[in-house]
C-alpha cells in the first residue's frame, strides 16, 4: 500500500525542485523554504481560495493563480516574487485595512498578527480610504470566547476547524458581500465544547481568549513549553507565563508549538482551566492541627513533627501500621520517589492510588509480546479503530480529535461499540450498542467465544456482529482502544483478539495526567515499578480505610489525592490516624489531615508524565506561587527529618563527571548550550537531593519500557514506553477501579478550582438531575 | 407579462413561437415542437456534438463558450450520474430575454436540455429559474408536468428505451447564483458561494457528478439547430459566432423592447433603427453593449458588429445580450455609482478584492457624487478596480472592476467635474437619493 | 408548524427530485415564507429538523438570499427596480413616490401591516422599465400616473 508517492519537478523562482504528485503548490514552496503569504489557506481544512493573498503567477496562465488551490503538475514554472505579485498582495492588504480597526496597541493579536506582519511585508500601511469603517460592537459569545467583528478578515478557518477539525460545526458565515460574517449557533452566543481552537487559529484578533484578553502582550510574557495537567491524553502546551505580585502567572495556554502529540489541538481544560493554579484558595503555608485546629506553621516544624509521628508509628507499630496514597497529578519521578519512600523508609507496602483503569490486568497479558501498545500518534495514522466504551469527545478530547481527523483526512475506518451513542459515531463505519456492562461479552465474542453473544443480542443481529468479527480479524494493524469499562478478563479477551490481528495495537484509557504513571511507578500494594510483583503484598486504598476505621492504621500520609471525596469515606473512621496531606487545596481529605503540606502542581514544577497511551513527555517549570513545595522535595524533606540518609533515596552527587567546557571568556556559554545534550547522555552530575533527573536515571534502569531516548524526551518530545516490556503485573480485583466521569468541563479537584471551567459550567445553567421514576 | 415587440430586421428562431400559445404542449408540437429531440434520439451523441459545435452556437449566458466544445468536455464513463443544469438565474441589469423565453416558449428550454441530455449522456436535467420570477416557475411546472404526461420525460422517453427526468428548481434572490459554480451550490440548497476550480463542472459539478451548465436562450437555441441543421444556422452570424441573439434594448430608446436579431448586427443601427433612436431630441452619450458588466462605449465606438469577438476588439464585451443606451442628460458618476452599488450588494462576500474592493468604490463614489470628491479618488478608483481585476474568486469582481475602469477612463472629465464642492453638473444632485444609497 | 396541504405536496414531491434533502432547501423556505409572510424561528427550526440541517445553517443560507427574510412584512411587498435601465426611465423617482404615498423608507412597512417598500436590484423588466413587483406581480412600463393606480389596486383587493 504504501508505496512512494510519485514526485513531480517544477521551477519556482528559478529554482527546480520536485514535490509529490497531487499536492499543492503553497506546500511545495513552502517545503522549500519559499514563503507564499496566506490567510485563508491552513494544512487539512478544506481549501477556500478566498483571501487571494497566494497569488502567483503560472506560465501559461492568463491570471494569476491561487497557490493553495493550485496543484503541482510536470514541467510547471512559477514565479512568486516578481512587482506584479508583489503589488496584488499589496493591494489585497490594503483592501483589508481599508476596514480594519487600526486598534492594534490594543489588540490581543497584537505583535503576533498574521495582517499585522504581512503589512509589514508588503507595505501597505498607507490608506487609500478616507470613509469611515464598518464598526460593530464587541461580543461575547461564550464565558472564553469574545468577537471583534470588525477585525474578522473572513479566513473562514475557524468555522473550518470548529466544523470540520471539531465536529461541533457551532459558526457559519451569514450575509453576504461586505456585511458578512462570522455567526454564532445560537444567535448571540455559542453552544458548543469550548475548545477555544477558533480562538487559536483566528489569524487577527478577532476572536480572543475570555481567560487572556486584554491582560498582556504577547512579548511581555515567557513562553513555556510543557505538558497539560487534566486529563490521560498529554496534549503538549504552551504556557504564557508573566510575574505577578505571588510569584509567576499563567495568562494563556496554546500550542503555537505544533510539535507535540496533540499537533494543533488543544481542549477548553488545556487551553483555560490552568487558572486553578493561581486560585486564591491556594494553600501557601504548612497547617498543623494544634487544639483540633489547623494553624499556620514553619516548614521546619511541619516536616520535623511528620518525620517525627512517622518514625514513632513505624518503630511502635510496624510499617504495616501506614498507609501511603499517591497522586495521579504528579510527576513519573515524585511517584517513584513516593513508593520508594514508602517501600524503603516507612518499610510498608500499604501504597495505593485513584486507579482508572485496568493497567497491571493489561500489563499481565502483554508481557514478553512485542510493541502492542498504540501511541497517540498512532491514533493518528492507523487504517482502522475499534473502540469498545468510553466517550471520548468528553473524556479524551485529544484522542477523540485524533480520531476524527484521521477518518476525514486518512480515510480510517472506526468501529464503535458503546452503551451510549456517543458523538464519534458520526464519524464511524459501524456502530454497536450494547447494554450497559456487556462490554465483557462484546470482546470475548471478538475475540473468538460465540456464546459469549447469547446474553446481549437477539439472533438478528448477530450476522452484525460476526461481520464485524470477521472484518476486524482482516484489519492489518487496526488499534483498538478501550474504556474502563473493559477491565480483568475482559482485558484478556481484548488483548487476545489484538494478537490474533496482524500489527494490531491496543490502548487502555485512564483518567487523569499521569494516571498511566502511577500505575507504571508502582503505586501498587502488591506491584514494583514496571509491574513487578512485591515479595509481599501491602493493603490497598479500601484496606487502608478499614484498617482505619478498625483502628490498625496508625498514620496515613496522602499526596496529591483526596480518597474522603472520590470513595465517599467517612471522616470519622481517620479519627485515630496521623494523617499528613499534600495539596494545593484545603480538600476534604485535608480538612481532617494533622499536618497539611501546600504543595506546586505539575505547572510549577519539572518532570515527566506519562500519557494513557503510554507516551512520556517532560513538564517544565512554568509558573510560581510563593510558598508551596513540590512534592519530590517535601517527600525528601520527610525522610530527612524522619533522620533517613536521602542518598539512598535519591541518588544525587553521583553520575558521572562532564566536561563543564570554559565557565569564562568567549566559550563561557557553551556549558548552557550543551546543558540538554549532557542532560540527555546522563553526564551531568545531579548536584541537588531534589533533582528530579537523579531519579529519572533510575526509573529508565529499573523500569524497563522506560528506556527511551533521554535527548529526545528532554528537547521536548514524546516518547512511547511500550507496558509489554515491562514485568508481568498481577491479577487485580476489578472493582477498585473507579472511573472519574470528569467531562469537557470538569476535572476532578482541579476543576473545582478553575474559574474558567467554573464559568462555563454556571453558563450552560444545567438541567435539573433526572429523578428515577421508582 | 411582458410586452413584445418586431422589427423587419429580426430574424425570429429562438423567438419564433413568441405570442403563439406555446406554452401548450400540443400547440408546441404543433409548432415543430419535440421533433429535435425526436431526432436527436436517432443519432449518436458525439454527432449531437458536432452539428452543435459546427453551427458556432456559443453561451448566451454571457461568456460566450462554445456550447458545443464545453459539452465535449464530459467524460464519456463517469462513476457519477451526469447531469444538465439550465442557467436561468437571469439577474444582470439590462437583461430581461430568458425571461421572455420562459413565458412564451418553455418547452424549447425543455427540449434543449433533452438534447444535451442525449449528447452527454445524463439522465437529469434542472431547469433553475430565478426566484422573482415566480410565475415563470409555474409556467415551467406545469410544462414539465405535461411532457411527463405524454412520456417525453421520465421513463423510456418517446420508447426510446432512455430515462431522463426534467426538474425545475427556483432561486430565492441573488445575482451572483448565476455563476455556474455558485449556481449549483444553490441547487444543492447552499449558500451561492463559488467553488473552486478546477476541477470544471463539466467533470466534478452538481453532487460531484459531470455536468454541463448552459444558459436558457442556449439551451433554447439547440432544438432549432438540431432541425434547421449547424450549416444554416452558422450562417445567419458571421464565422464563429452562430445564430442570432435576443438583444434587450434598454434605457433612453423610443422603442425599448427584446428583438431576436442576427449576430454581428450593427450596434449603431440596432440603436437608431432597431430601437428607433434617442427620445426627447436627446444626443446619445453612451452605450453599455451587454449587461451592467460590460465596459461602456462612447458614441464614437457604437458602430461594432455585435458578436462577441467584434465587441471584444472595443475593449468591451457582447456579454449577455442587454443593450442600455443612455442619453446625453445622464451624469457617469451617477450611473457609475448605481452600477458599483449592484455589484456591492450582490458580491457573494466570499474573497477579498471583491468585497472590499465593492464596498470602498461604492462609498467613494456616494461621496463624490455628493460632491465631497478628491482629485486623488479618481485615480484611486482606477487603481483599485484595476487591483480587483483578474484576482478575484469568480468574474463578479471583474464584472465590477471593468465597467468601472471604463467609466473612469472615458469619463474622467466628468469626474473632474465633480470635484470641489460643485454640485453635480448633470442633476440636482439629490442629495436624498444618496444618503438612501448609503444605508443600502 | 403547520403549512398548507400545497406547501405539503410540493415539499414531499420536490424532495423526490434531488440526490440530497438539502438540495430542497432554498424554493422550500421561500415558499414557507409565501405562506407565513416571514421566515420565524419556529419555521426555521422545522424546516433545518425536517432536512436534517442545523438551525444555524439553515440561517447561514437565509442571509444569503435577498429574497428572503426572518422579520415581518407588510400584505404587498412593493419592490422598486433603480437599477440601471429602470433608472434611466424614472425608477428613482418612482421609489421617491412610493415613498412618500406610503410613508415609509426602505425596508419599512406600512402601521396598517398593508405595505412594505424595498429598493430591488434588477428584477428583468429592463426593455419595459421603470417596472416593479409587488409580491411576485410585475408592472411595468410605469409613470407616476400608472403607479398610483397601481397602489390603489392593492388597497382595494385588501378590503
Ligand atoms: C456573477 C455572474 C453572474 C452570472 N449570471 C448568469 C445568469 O444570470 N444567467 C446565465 O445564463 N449565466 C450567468 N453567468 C454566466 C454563467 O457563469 C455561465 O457561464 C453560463 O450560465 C454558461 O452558459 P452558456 O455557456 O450557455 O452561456 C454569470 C456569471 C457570473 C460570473
Ligand atoms: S469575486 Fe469573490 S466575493 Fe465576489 S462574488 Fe466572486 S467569490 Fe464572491
Ligand atoms: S491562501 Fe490562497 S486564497 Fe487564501
Amino acid at each position: 500500500m504504501a508505496d512512494a508517492p510519485k514526485l513531480v519537478n517544477l521551477t519556482v523562482d528559478g529554482k527546480k525542485l520536485t514535490a509529490p504528485a497531487g499536492s499543492l503548490l503553497i506546500d511545495a514552496c513552502k517545503n522549500v523554504g519559499i514563503e507564499v503569504p496566506s490567510f485563508c489557506y491552513y494544512p487539512n481544512l478544506s481549501l477556500q481560495g478566498a483571501c487571494r493573498m497566494c497569488l502567483v503567477r503560472v506560465e501559461k496562465m492568463p491570471k494569476l493563480q491561487t497557490a493553495c488551490t493550485t496543484v503541482v503538475a510536470e514541467g510547471m514554472v512559477v514565479a512568486t516574487d516578481n512587482e506584479e505579485i508583489k503589488q496584488a498582495r499589496k493591494a489585497m492588504v490594503e483592501l483589508l485595512l481599508g476596514n480594519h480597526p487600526l486598534d492594534c496597541p490594543v489588540c490581543d493579536a497584537g505583535g503576533e498578527c498574521e495582517l499585522q506582519d504581512m503589512t509589514f511585508s508588503y507595505g501597505a500601511a498607507e490608506s487609500k480610504y478616507m470613509e469611515p469603517k464598518n464598526h460593530k460592537d464587541e461580543q461575547q459569545w461564550s464565558p472564553v470566547v469574545f468577537f471583534d467583528r470588525p477585525r474578522c478578515i473572513l479566513c473562514y478557518r475557524c468555522v473550518r476547524v470548529c466544523g470540520e477539525g471539531m465536529d461541533v460545526w457551532a459558526l457559519g458565515v451569514q450575509n453576504r458581500g461586505v456585511s458578512s460574517i462570522i455567526a454564532p449557533n445560537k444567535e448571540d452566543h455559542l453552544e458548543c465544547e469550548e475548545c477555544g481552537m477558533c480562538i487559536d487559529i483566528c489569524p487577527v484578533g478577532a476572536l480572543t481568549s475570555g481567560a487572556y484578553r486584554y491582560k498582556t502582550r504577547p512579548w511581555e510574557m515567557n513562553h513555556v513549553g510543557t505538558t497539560c495537567a487534566h486529563c490521560a491524553d498529554g496534549c503538549k502546551t504552551t504556557l504564557g507565563v508573566r510575574r505577578a505580585d505571588e510569584g509567576m502567572e499563567i495568562v494563556r495556554g496554546d500550542n503555537r508549538d505544533k510539535s507535540g502529540i496533540n499537533n494543533d489541538f488543544l481542549c477548553m481544560k488545556g487551553r483555560y482551566a490552568f487558572d486553578f493554579a493561581n486560585h486564591e484558595d491556594r494553600l501557601t503555608q504548612p497547617l498543623i492541627r494544634k487544639n483540633g485546629k489547623l494553624t499556620p506553621s514553619t516548614w521546619e516544624e511541619a516536616f520535623e513533627l511528620v518525620g517525627k509521628k512517622l518514625n514513632e508509628v513505624r518503630m511502635r507499630d510496624g510499617g504495616s501500621a501506614i498507609g501511603v496514597i499517591g497522586s495521579t497529578h504528579t510527576t513519573n519521578e515524585e511517584n517513584y520517589l513516593l513508593q520508594k519512600f514508602a517501600r524503603a523508609v516507612l518499610e510498608s507496602n500499604n501504597i495505593d492510588h485513584h486507579r482508572t483503569a485496568d493497567f497491571p490486568a493489561l500489563a499481565a497479558v502483554l508481557s514478553g509480546k512485542q510493541e502492542i501498545t498504540a501511541s497517540m500518534r498512532d491514533v493518528y495514522n492507523a487504517p482502522a479503530i475499534l473502540l469498545i466504551g468510553n466517550d471520548p469527545t468528553e473524556q479524551h478530547p485529544l484522542l477523540a480529535w485524533q480520531i476524527r481527523n484521521n477518518v476525514r483526512l486518512h480515510g480510517a475506518k472506526l468501529h464503535i461499540i458503546n452503551s451510549e451513542p456517543i458523538k464519534l459515531r458520526r464519524q464511524a463505519t459501524s456502530f454497536t450498542q450494547i447494554p450497559v456492562g456487556a462490554e465483557l461479552n462484546a470482546a470475548s465474542f471478538l475475540a473468538g467465544d460465540d456464546s459469549a453473544l447469547n446474553a446481549i443480542t437477539a439472533s438478528a443481529s448477530r450476522e452484525n456482529w460476526a461481520a464485524l468479527r470477521n472484518q476486524l480479524r482482516n484489519t492489518e494493524n487496526l488499534v483498538i482502544i478501550f474504556g474502563s469499562e473493559i477491565r480483568g478478563a475482559a482485558v484478556t479477551a481484548v488483548t487476545h483478539l489484538a494478537s490474533s490481528i496482524s500489527g494490531a495495537k491496543v490502548i487502555a484509557l485512564a483518567d487523569y495526567a499521569n494516571s498511566r504513571g502511577a500505575s507504571d511507578m508502582g503505586l501498587y500494594p502488591d506491584l514494583l515499578p514496571g509491574y513487578h510483583p512485591a515479595a509481599k503484598s501491602g493493603l490497598t486504598l479500601p484496606q487502608m480505610a478499614e484498617n482505619a476505621k478498625s483502628g490498625k492504621l496508625k498514620a496515613l500520609y496522602v499526596v496529591g489525592s483526596n480518597p474522603l471525596a472520590r470513595f465517599h469515606l467517612d471522616s470519622q473512621i481517620f479519627a485515630g490516624t496521623f494523617v499528613v496531606v499534600q495539596d494545593m487545596f484545603l480538600t476534604e481529605t485535608a480538612t481532617i489531615a494533622d499536618v497539611v503540606l501546600p504543595a506546586a502542581n505539575l505547572y510549577e514544577k519539572t518532570g515527566t508524565i506519562t500519557n494513557t497511551c503510554g507516551d512520556v513527555q517532560i513538564v517544565k517549570k512554568a509558573s510560581e506561587v510563593n510558598g508551596p513545595k513540590s512534592d519530590f522535595e517535601m517527600i525528601v524533606r520527610i525522610a530527612d527529618a524522619m533522620g533517613y540518609d536521602v542518598r539512598n533515596l535519591v541518588p544525587f552527587g553521583r553520575g558521572e563527571t562532564a566536561d563543564m567546557g570554559q565557565s569564562r571568556g568567549a566559550q563561557s556559554g557553551e556549558a548552557d548550550r550543551h546543558a540538554v545534550w549532557l542532560q540527555a547522555n546522563n553526564l551531568e552530575p545531579k548536584l541537588s537531593p531534589f533533582d528530579p533527573m537523579a531519579i529519572f536515571d533510575e526509573i529508565q534502569r529499573l523500569v524497563p519500557g522506560y528506556r527511551v531516548s533521554r535527548l529526545n524526551l528532554l528537547s521536548g518530545n514524546d516518547e512511547h514506553t511500550q507496558l509489554s516490556q515491562s514485568g508481568p503485573g498481577a491479577k487485580h480485583d476489578p472493582a477498585l477501579i473507579v472511573p472519574a466521569h470528569d467531562n469537557l468541563f470538569s476535572s476532578g479537584t482541579l476543576g473545582r478550582y478553575s474559574r474558567a471551567l467554573n464559568s462555563v459550567m454556571e453558563n450552560r445553567n444545567p438541567q435539573p438531575a433526572e429523578v428515577a421514576a421508582d | 407579462m411582458a410586452d413584445l415587440v418586431s422589427h423587419p430586421d429580426e430574424v425570429r428562431v429562438v423567438s419564433k413561437r413568441f405570442g403563439k400559445g406555446a406554452t401548450n404542449i400540443d400547440r408546441y408540437i404543433e409548432l415543430d415542437g419535440y421533433k429535435a429531440v425526436r431526432k436527436a434520439l436517432t443519432m449518436e451523441p458525439d454527432a449531437i456534438i458536432n452539428e452543435v459545435k459546427n453551427s458556432g452556437l456559443r453561451g448566451r449566458g454571457g461568456a460566450g463558450f462554445s456550447t458545443g466544445l464545453k459539452w465535449s468536455f464530459v467524460p464519456k464513463q463517469a462513476s457519477k450520474p451526469k447531469y444538465i443544469l439550465c442557467n436561468g438565474d437571469e439577474s444582470e441589469p439590462g437583461t430581461c430575454k430568458d425571461r421572455l423565453i420562459f413565458e412564451h416558449d418553455p418547452h424549447a428550454v425543455i427540449e434543449g436540455v433533452m438534447i444535451a441530455a442525449l449528447a452527454v449522456g445524463a439522465t437529469k436535467g434542472y431547469i433553475y429559474i430565478r426566484g422573482e420570477y415566480r410565475y415563470l416557475s409555474e409556467i415551467m411546472q406545469k410544462a414539465i408536468a405535461d411532457v411527463y404526461a405524454k412520456g417525453f420525460a421520465g421513463k423510456n422517453i418517446f420508447g426510446s428505451g432512455k430515462d431522463l427526468d426534467i426538474y425545475w428548481h427556483g432561486g430565492a434572490g441573488a445575482y451572483e447564483v448565476g455563476e455556474e459554480s455558485a449556481l449549483m451550490e444553490s441547487l444543492e440548497g447552499k449558500r451561492g458561494i463559488p467553488r473552486i476550480r478546477p476541477p470544471f463542472p463539466a467533470v466534478v459539478g452538481l453532487w460531484g457528478g459531470p455536468t454541463v451548465i448552459n444558459n436558457a436562450e442556449t439551451l433554447a437555441s439547440v432544438p432549432h439547430i438540431l432541425l434547421g441543421g449547424a450549416e444554416w444556422y452558422a450562417n445567419l452570424g458571421p464565422p464563429k459566432n452562430g445564430g442570432t441573439r435576443l438583444f434587450c434594448l434598454a434605457g433612453d430608446l423610443e422603442k425599448p423592447g427584446v428583438y431576436e436579431l442576427p449576430m454581428g448586427y450593427n450596434l449603431k443601427k440596432m440603436i437608431y433603427e432597431v430601437g428607433g433612436g434617442i427620445p426627447n431630441g436627446r444626443k446619445l452619450k453612451a452605450v453599455v453593449p451587454g449587461g451592467s458588466s460590460t465596459p461602456i462605449l462612447l458614441p464614437e465606438e457604437i458602430d461594432v458588429a455585435m458578436d462577441f469577438d467584434s465587441v471584444a476588439k472595443t475593449g468591451s464585451m457582447l456579454g449577455s445580450g442587454g443593450v442600455v443606451v443612455l442619453d446625453d442628460t445622464v451624469c457617469m458618476v451617477k450611473f457609475a455609482l448605481r452600477t458599483i452599488k449592484f455589484y456591492q450588494h450582490e458580491s457573494c462576500g466570499w474573497c477579498i478584492p471583491c468585497r472590499e474592493g465593492t464596498d470602498w468604490l461604492k462609498k467613494t463614489l456616494i461621496r463624490f457624487h455628493n460632491g465631497a470628491g478628491l482629485k486623488k479618488d479618481i485615480d484611486n478608483m482606477y487603481y483599485l478596480s484595476e487591483n480587483m481585476l483578474g484576482r478575484t474568486f469568480c468574474p463578479l469582481g471583474d464584472a465590477a472592476a471593468m465597467p468601472m475602469m471604463a467609466f473612469v477612463k472615458k469619463f474622467r472629465k466628468e469626474f473632474e467635474d465633480h470635484l470641489d464642492g460643485k454640485p453635480c453638473p448633470y442633476e440636482k444632485a439629490s442629495e436624498e437619493i444618496n444618503r438612501e444609497l448609503a444605508v443600502l | 408548524m403547520r403549512f398548507s396541504d400545497q406547501f405539503e405536496k410540493r415539499f414531499a414531491e420536490m424532495l423526490t427530485h434531488y440526490p440530497t434533502k438539502r438540495s430542497v432547501l432554498v424554493p422550500t423556505l421561500l415558499y414557507a415564507q409565501d405562506e407565513a409572510g416571514f421566515l420565524s424561528d419556529e419555521v426555521i427550526a422545522e424546516i433545518a429538523q425536517r432536512l436534517e440541517l442545523t438551525e444555524l445553517d439553515v440561517n447561514n443560507v437565509i442571509s444569503y438570499y435577498s429574497m428572503l427574510t426572518t422579520k415581518p412584512r407588510g400584505k404587498y411587498n412593493v419592490q422598486v427596480c433603480t437599477n440601471i435601465a429602470c433608472m434611466l426611465r424614472g425608477g428613482e423617482e418612482l421609489l421617491e413616490q412610493c415613498k412618500d404615498r406610503l410613508g415609509i423608507g426602505h425596508k419599512g412597512t406600512t402601521s396598517d401591516g398593508l405595505f412594505s417598500l424595498e429598493e430591488v436590484e434588477c428584477i428583468g423588466a429592463c426593455s419595459w422599465a421603470p417596472a416593479i413587483q409587488v409580491n411576485y406581480d410585475f408592472h411595468e412600463n410605469l409613470d407616476e400616473r400608472k403607479m398610483d393606480a397601481v397602489l390603489d389596486s392593492y388597497r382595494k383587493k385588501a378590503i
